[in-house]
């Protein structure tokens, strides 16, 4: 652990009226780790998501990305310095194709937008890195120029990934990328997480266990907003406080 | 072939070549009033196309835009003013009965006019932004009707204005052609503009906010400066309206108009490049259609657009589209839940 982490968040509070989403959650991200961040539903998860990103202002605590304080700084500006994310219920450009979806996010990346001229679906300096992405999530090349209307659910979570890739991200924050996958397309997301593994550190957020397990290094198991676990895969199997508040809960059902 | 027919560019290039020879058509069918009724159709084409701009692509709805309209046709107005009074504007600024001067002037004047409107209400949005974009009209309108020195009400009327580049403008034709002439630049620009980075990014502005915000976009200098160039576009249609008419008042930033422009475009297809035109000339030609019939025409137009709206999703475009069958078949859906491997789809539907 003589690593600094790429992502510290200390003591974070997110209050919603009575209701405590996010109750002084302490969570660690080294670099090149896939960490999952699990729990049962309501316990905070995709909010936690949205305030380190800078969707959601915490009330308190803080968040250090790349050894910077940045609790206080806008989505965009944490953009810029690395953090990207993938949406549990996809945010895609929905009028235009699957391929200038990805372009838009690279062009996002490449600076300021005040262009004018130049037509931007023939500009390879887009193409290419686009193209790239969604050949790394496995998204066929004939559904490249569809519009993302027209795409099943399963390629919508491919594509969702494919964006936030193409920002380059020095780290990810993935909100369930399995969610309304079926059997198949779980086990093709989890070998496109498994290859990105090490060179990309992620949070991942996920309910589908099987994929968890497989993939994590480590585990923080969230229950009411609050942190009860944090370890390795086989450490959080066998803990007795996890079993009894989430995964025997889960066996129930 | 097929490709050219597809591409919207071409319409509208065949569609300005066939409006040029409206002027030389026009007295062979004794019908001199064409070219006056073609002229407004081109004037508010590019007023309509320019709140394309922000409404279409970036799905801003504003319901003001008549102020910029209204704002260009002043600018004219009064410096023509100035000139027929021998004394400068603010004490400074020379009036001119000249194009030349007063076009740029007018483009300068709805700039900055939709720079301060829109550094305001941008920072709103939904029902918020609707409001409060015809609010800042409505102000305008009524500052317009109070400006006494200016006509107020009545409005001011401008009687000699000088040839531009050899031009008479009092020539009906000439207006008709350099009406046209703006036209057709102003829809080059707005092609450029459309398939351009920034026309990429008020398309993600229209689609997904939020998804924008997440790939590090700070959206409101994107909105603004569309904002900006829409009031310009805008403002040089007004000031082309103004010397179309030789008149200006109040009415010009009414807020119907600002209704009737957005008419245009939602009846032409929002978003399209030929739509707001087509919407400009559809709109023109019926009231003038129906108000030589009855008194009432406003009866019977109501009506005709409820049913483009409610029937045709697109405006007239996209009922042209689909009529034409024109949007290209999907390839076969896959089911959810089960994708064939990579290799495995139908060649035919490869690309790029």
């Amino acid at each position: 652990m003589a690593e600094a982490p790429v992502l510290s968040v200390q003591h974070l509070v997110k209050r919603f009226g009575g209701l405590t989403a996010t109750d002084d959650l302490n969570l660690e991200v080294l670099p090149g780790e896939l960490h999952a961040l699990i729990g049962p539903n309501g316990a905070g998860k995709t909010t936690a998501i949205g305030q380190i990103m800078g969707e959601i202002a915490p009330d308190r605590g803080r968040i250090i990305f790349m050894g910077e304080d940045v609790t206080r700084l806008s989505a965009p500006a944490r953009v810029a310095r690395g953090l990207a994310r993938t949406f549990q219920i996809t945010q895609l450009l929905e009028d235009d194709t699957a391929e200038s979806n990805v372009a838009l996010a690279v062009q996002a990346r490449a600076g300021h937008s005040f262009r004018f001229w130049r037509d931007a679906s023939r500009d390879a300096r887009l193409l290419e890195p686009a193209r790239a992405a969604l050949e790394e999530v496995g998204l066929p090349r004939a559904r490249w120029a569809l519009p993302v209307a027209d795409l099943s659910h399963g390629e919508r979570k491919q594509l969702e990934l494919a964006v936030a890739l193409a920002s380059r991200p020095r780290m990810l924050l993935l909100d369930e990328p399995m969610a309304g996958l079926g059997a198949s397309e779980s086990l093709r997301m989890t070998e496109v997480l498994r290859r990105l593994k090490g060179r990309i550190p992620m949070l991942l957020v996920e309910h589908d266990m099987d994929a968890v397990f497989s993939l994590a290094d480590r585990l923080s198991v969230l229950v009411y907003g609050h942190c009860i676990a944090c370890g390795a895969p086989e450490a959080i199997r066998h803990d007795p406080q996890v079993r009894a508040a989430y995964l025997t809960e889960e066996d129930a059902v | 072939m097929r490709n050219l027919l597809r591409d919207e560019r071409a319409w509208v290039v065949a569609l300005l070549a066939l409006a040029a020879f409206i002027p030389v058509l026009a007295p062979m069918l004794d019908s001199p009033a064409t070219v006056g009724l073609a002229t407004r159709i081109v004037i508010y084409a590019i007023a309509a196309s320019s709140l394309n701009l922000i409404l279409g692509h970036a799905g801003l709805v504003s319901f003001g835009h008549a102020a910029y309209f209204g704002l260009g046709g002043y600018a004219v107005g009064i410096l023509y003013a100035h000139y027929g009074s021998g004394e400068p504007f603010l004490g400074f600024i020379p009036g001119s009965n000249s194009l030349l001067v007063t076009l740029p002037a007018a483009i300068l004047v709805g700039g900055i006019g939709a720079a301060i409107i829109g550094a305001l209400s941008l920072r709103t949005a939904g029902v918020q932004f609707i409001m409060i974009t015809l609010a800042f009209a409505q102000m305008l309108y009524f500052l317009f009707v109070s400006l006494k020195a200016y006509g107020g009400d009545d409005g001011l009327a401008i009687r000699r204005v000088a040839p531009v580049l050899g031009m008479n403008l009092r020539d009906a034709a000439t207006l008709f052609w350099l009406c046209l002439g703006l036209l057709a630049v102003w829809l080059f620009l707005m092609d450029r503009i459309a398939r351009s980075r920034f026309g990429r990014v008020l398309a993600g502005v229209r689609q997904g906010e939020r998804r924008m915000a997440a790939l590090g976009v700070r959206t409101y200098f994107y909105k603004l400066v569309a904002f900006v160039i829409a009031g310009m576009g805008a403002a040089m249609a007004g000031a082309l309206m103004v010397n179309y008419l030789r008149f200006v008042s109040p009415d010009m930033m009414a807020w119907t108009k600002s209704g009737e422009l957005m008419i245009m475009v939602i009846l032409g297809g929002l978003g399209t490049l030929l739509g707001p035109v087509i919407g400009a000339g559809v709109l023109v030609a019926l009231e003038y259609t129906l108000s030589g019939i009855t008194e009432h025409w406003q009866f019977i137009e109501g009506p005709i657009l409820l049913l483009v709206v409610l029937f045709a999703r697109g405006g007239l475009m996209g009922a042209v589209r689909q009529l034409a069958g024109r949007r290209a078949p999907a390839p076969e859906a896959v089911p959810a839940g089960e994708l064939p491997p990579r290799d495995a789809l139908p060649e035919t539907a490869t690309h790029g």
